[in-house]
């Protein structure tokens, strides 16, 4: 059986898998929820640059209070590195499609085998918009989906084609899940890493989404 | 029409009356940032209505923040006959009128929406974007094949009235901002009819840093000194 984490296991490790696979020097951006996580995972010896679609290069660690002249995305006062600096809107979006952000962490409702992605709209029951994450799929060099495998109910998020609207369309380069980590090899949905506690063949069984097994598959960290 | 040199420094009240109904307004802030407060409240007590709204979201209403924080309020008064944006998920209001019908309402990708900005502001006729291209978003869009990729062409975007939230200006409107509060704000200050800026504090010609100006005066019509809504200060 797959092994049932609590939601504060699951996060963390999918956020850890992820702050593992960036690389030095890499200018990334970080969604709300589980990719928010990554910035603590990050290796002492790997220098990431993280950028906010509200103006922030190298942004640093919360602050809390309630002085909003500095926030994140997500509206958290939040400290600046040194070295940081702040832009406006445009030049923030024009960084993303200009390919000028390397990697990019978002949550998502639905993944298909495709590399489509959907996280912006259920019709009809929540409408929140999709903010940058359609600019910031489409622009970055790596498109990261951090999710939980399954929905609350057992359904598959990770799916054949997505149902909900896009997000983008052919877009993911690599998901991380509580199970396992998936990497887009050449448009075909590769296993290359499973978690230490879940059996390889039920998880091939339970997920909608046709997945390769990488020859060289490894544990998850 | 030349403006002012020296601009006036107009009472919330006043102006609020350059907002029309069934006219346009853009509004600058993302998040708690950058909002102009003070004129948002002056807006909802002048009980403005038909407005068409271009403003990135719509703020906070929802079930952790029960009293609406700027922009929001409007949307609460109903205020609104249209509106433009690009997250309203901190709003479950504004999320019921888009599922009800109710207000009609044009969702675009944040970075789309800042560049049809730029657009107005800069004179072009439209952009070719590659944002949303495979997706819902392109449906009913005019694509255009450039280099061989497909692009949508995105029009400018522009308002009979901007309001922006700065951090000083002086009497000619030059403007700088604070921290992220930023935003928005310098790109809508060039896309309006008429645009008025709310600052925290107002200093002589001269006292400005020109390296330090972000937007400078010749796109402001009027100034409002921020009043005393808690989130005005703090943003």
């Amino acid at each position: 059986m797959l092994p049932r984490l609590s939601e504060q296991a699951a996060r963390e490790r999918i956020a850890k898998n992820i702050a593992l696979d960036l690389k030095d020097g890499s200018l990334v951006n970080l969604g709300i929820g589980i990719p928010q996580l990554v910035a603590d995972y990050i290796p002492k010896d790997v220098k990431i640059i993280i950028q906010t679609e509200n103006g922030i290069i190298m942004a640093g660690p919360a602050k809390g209070g309630d002085d909003y002249h500095v926030i994140d995305a997500g509206g958290r006062p939040i400290s600046i590195l040194p070295g940081g600096s702040i832009v406006g809107a445009d030049l923030s979006f024009a960084m993303m499609r200009g390919g000028h952000v390397d990697a990019t962490v978002l949550g998502v409702l639905e993944v298909d085998g495709e590399g489509s992605l959907a996280n912006w709209m259920v019709p009809g029951v929540r409408v929140p918009g999709m903010g940058g994450a359609m600019d910031l799929v489409t622009g970055a060099r790596r498109v990261y989906a951090a999710t939980r495998h399954f929905n609350k109910d057992g359904s598959n998020k990770l799916v054949k084609k997505c149902t909900f609207p896009l997000t983008g369309y052919k877009v993911v380069d690599v998901i991380v899940t509580e199970y396992c980590v998936i990497k887009n090899i050449g448009g075909v949905m590769t296993l290359t890493q499973v978690a230490e506690d879940a059996d390889l063949n039920e998880l091939l069984e339970k997920t909608e989404m046709e997945l390769a097994v990488a020859e060289d598959i490894r544990m998850m960290k | 029409m030349a403006k002012p040199f020296i601009k006036p420094i107009l009472s919330p009240e006043e102006a609020a009356r350059k907002v029309k109904s069934e006219k346009s307004l853009m509004l600058g802030g993302f998040n708690y940032g950058g909002a102009p407060y003070t004129m948002i409240d002056a807006i909802n007590e002048a009980g403005t209505k038909d407005i068409d709204m271009i403003c990135v979201g719509t703020s906070y209403y929802n079930d952790k923040v029960t009293e609406p924080v700027g922009i929001a309020k409007l949307v609460l008064a109903g205020q609104l006959r249209s509106l433009i944006a690009s997250h309203i998920g901190l709003n479950k209001r504004t999320q019921e009128l888009y599922t009800n019908g109710e207000l009609p309402i044009e969702l675009i990708p944040m970075g789309t929406y800042v560049e049809r900005i730029r657009a107005g502001g800069a004179g072009l006729g439209g952009f070719l974007s590659p944002i949303g291209i495979g997706t819902d978003y392109e449906k009913g869009k005019q694509i255009i094949e450039a280099g061989g990729k497909r692009y949508i062409l995105e029009p400018p975007l522009r308002a009979d009235v901007a309001i922006v939230s700065a951090y000083k200006a002086d009497r000619f409107g030059n403007l700088i901002y604070r921290g992220t509060s930023r935003n928005f704000n310098p790109t809508i200050a060039t896309a309006g009819d008429y645009v008025i800026a709310e600052v925290d504090e107002i200093v002589e010609i001269g006292e400005l840093d020109p390296e330090t100006i972000i937007t400078p005066g010749i796109f402001i019509d009027a100034l409002v000194v921020k009043g005393a809504n808690p989130y005005a200060s703090k943003a």
